[in-house]
């Protein structure tokens, strides 16, 4: 994968000042985007993702390192990105005292679109977001999927050829939710633009051609999603021990496991070895009365890697 | 048409929208003032007139009855009760029956023909309003007797107002230092004044504040919106309103409390105009400093106390200390005060209160350019 560069930063810190001193909420992150790339920044609540974003996007000052967009710096050339990105914060911003069409007209005077370009572009965003036959509803009325809908509607309306969005899917229903990544293909595939959006949801960043993975401020592993998931040590094992406790002691200790990860009422454990390491576990199983159910080999997924890379992360940082 | 100003009418547009669709904040903006007004118009005049008295009379003869009656006729004295003594005076002070008492010695008219009497006025002194009105009525209520006296006594002797060495009943006079206080042609203008500041700061400081509090701000500020333009929008809706509020709480004036409109209008409706942008500006300025909607109204409250307080409104600004005064300074009602009474109840024109319309300016521009300076483009 080779391309221009859209979004770029190199060794980006951004601090804040509280009372009880400075935190490092981005300590160090270094990434490039591609031009036409879907980019998924992941990783848990807390470890930088949004703060990364506005300062990316010049909503926040950053304390040190370089970022850019489109080659303009996210501190100095801020309205020349202004211009050029959409975004969509977190929660539901836009004024929900406007109607949906409101919302969409103001956002397309804002952009400096002209009545030409509205009159065209307006019916078709809203034809795009679904939300033609709900141009005069109040943005606080719509359900939580159409917010983020019209909010994706509105960040467009100046064709950008970048869109930012942090967290879109948060309190929405499933069906929206694949409906809107839908929407984010189209959009890739019919005009090129470059996302990039930040998510807690592995299967979401499956989705992304090319995954960032951050934790406490720091970009852990960045790559596409089929090399994170072979970024893990092993191979994996799933199955339901009818007595879980006990089997989730026991099993870490067994010669061969690498790591063991709950699942709901399974375990998800790296062996080195498939088909040695199963007759080992169930046979240490029973030894303890412990029978289990239906194992078998899967394919890791984000979520197993992403638990992976993390835990790595986390005996690094203290042994 | 520039950029620029299609952005700022895009987003005033949107305020507009806001504004309107909130109807009943909207109908509380407008109607407050009038409500307010009348409280504040009416508690003010109650308390410097008909003050509930307390009356001991242990004279019980003309002379006695003659003062109390003078007391009752000022219209500042309103004798509720007659009480047997001092203590029974002090107790119906201390039930708040009365605000006010007086004492009138057994031997009141053997001291007054001697030239020397002496009654006992006492005040609730917790409320410093009613020392003031009620100190000053009597003492001149006091003086008038004197005189009356005085000059009944000079006739018996067969003398003329010459030659008079002492008078017969002693008062200390002392002038009240606001003169204009008992007058509600003075005070309407200047609660319209603090009104329209209350209402100014409280307007743009909430409706910046709440957008930052609900993320809203973070969305806009994505936009290619310049802070200026983002100010313009928060401040012109705003004019209108208070313009509105302005020509409700002048017309209240002059056709309920028949406050006379003395000087210009259009002077008038220029200074205020001015008046309200300096105060729109104060709000923007808490709207940066205040995160929360909790915050800032915290901050208004503040300011809302600083006003009635310091603006010389109810409590005389000449008497302050220097910081205290400087703080009051530091608010537009204070010059708009005396701007407003000057040009409504006086009929001065411009050449009177310069210095006062200067200070004003000044203060304009300073909080607007502040504003312009701490309004940023960023979150942080």
């Amino acid at each position: 994968m080779s391309g221009e560069v859209t979004i770029f930063t190199q060794d980006l810190v951004k601090r804040f000042k509280t009372r009880r001193g400075a935190v490092t909420a981005v300590d160090g992150v270094t990434l490039q985007v591609r031009r036409g790339e879907t980019y998924g920044l992941i990783g848990p609540d807390g470890a930088g993702k949004t703060t990364t974003t506005r300062v990316i996007l010049g909503l926040l000052k950053r304390t040190a390192g370089e970022s850019r967009i489109l080659g303009y710096d996210s501190m100095r050339d801020t309205y020349d990105i202004r211009e050029r990105v959409g975004y969509i914060a977190q929660q539901f911003a836009l004024p929900g005292d406007l109607t949906v069409i409101e919302n969409m007209r103001f956002f397309a005077n804002v952009q400096g679109a002209s009545r030409e370009e509205q009159r065209k572009r307006i019916p078709e965003l809203l034809e795009f977001a679904g939300l033609s036959d709900f141009t005069n509803r109040r943005g606080d009325q719509l359900s939580g999927g159409m917010k983020k809908k019209l909010a994706l509607a509105c960040s467009l309306i100046h064709e950008p050829q970048v869109v930012m969005l942090d967290e879109p899917t948060l309190g929405v229903d499933p069906v929206s939710r694949r409906e809107f990544w839908n929407m984010l293909g189209d959009l890739r595939t019919e005009k090129g633009t470059t996302i990039f959006v930040c998510t807690p949801y592995m299967d979401e960043a499956e989705r992304c051609n090319w995954v960032g993975l951050m934790y406490q401020g720091q970009l852990v592993a960045h790559d596409s999603p089929e090399t994170i998931k072979r970024m893990v040590p092993g191979r994996l094992l799933e199955f339901t021990p009818a007595n879980f406790v006990p089997a989730w002691q026991l099993v870490p200790e067994l010669e061969g496991v690498l790591e063991v990860q709950t699942y709901g009422a399974m375990l998800h454990v790296f062996v080195d070895d498939v088909e040695r390491r199963k007759r080992e576990i169930e046979t240490a199983l029973s030894a303890q009365g412990v029978t289990c159910e239906g194992m078998r080999e899967i394919e890791p997924r984000m979520e197993e890697a992403f638990i992976s890379l993390i835990r790595r992360q986390r005996v690094g940082a203290t042994g | 048409m520039p950029k620029s100003l299609k952005r700022t009418l895009a987003f005033t547009q949107k305020e507009i929208i806001q504004i309107l669709r909130d109807w009943r904040t909207l109908m509380i903006i407008l109607l407050m003032p009038i409500v307010l007004m009348f409280f504040f118009a009416y508690a003010v005049n109650l308390l410097v007139d008909h003050m509930p008295t307390a009356v001991a009379d242990m004279s019980k003869d003309i002379r006695s009855r003659a003062f109390i009656e003078a007391l009752e006729i000022s219209g500042y004295f309103d004798v509720k009760m007659y009480v047997e003594d001092e203590d029974a005076v002090v107790r119906a002070i201390d039930a708040e029956q009365v605000k006010a008492g007086l004492v009138i010695p057994p031997d009141f008219a053997a001291q007054v023909e001697r030239g020397s009497g002496q009654v006992m006025i006492i005040f609730d002194g917790s409320d410093t309003l009613t020392v003031q009105t009620g100190y000053s009525a009597a003492s001149a209520i006091a003086q008038s007797q004197s005189v009356e006296l005085l000059m009944e006594k000079a006739n018996q002797m067969g003398m003329g107002a010459i030659g008079l060495g002492s008078l017969p009943i002693y008062t200390s006079i002392r002038v009240l230092y606001n003169p204009d206080m008992d007058g509600m042609i003075f005070m309407v203008p200047g609660i319209a004044a603090i009104l329209l500041q209350i209402l100014t700061i409280a307007q743009v400081a909430m409706s910046v504040v709440r957008e930052r509090e609900l993320g809203t701000l973070e969305q806009l500020l994505v936009t290619p919106v310049r802070p200026i333009e983002l100010m313009i929008s928060k401040v012109v809706p705003n004019i209108f309103i208070t313009v509105v509020d302005t020509l409700i709480l002048v017309l209240t004036g002059v056709f309920w409390f028949d406050v006379p409109f003395q000087g210009s209008p259009w002077l008038f409706a220029w200074l205020s105009l001015l008046f309200i942008v300096s105060g729109l500006g104060l709000g923007l300025l808490i709207s940066t400093v205040a995160q929360t909607q909790k915050q800032a109204q915290q901050l208004t409250t503040v300011l809302v106390l600083l006003t009635t307080m310091l603006t010389g409104l109810f409590y005389p600004r000449t008497t302050m200390p220097p910081l205290v005064q400087a703080v009051g300074n530091l608010i537009p009602a204070t010059y708009f005060i005396r701007i407003a009474r000057g040009i409504i109840t006086k009929g001065v024109g411009l050449s009177f209160m310069w210095s006062d319309v200067l200070a004003l300016l000044v203060y304009g521009v300073a909080v607007m350019g502040f504003a312009a300076v701490t309004f940023k483009k960023r979150l942080d």
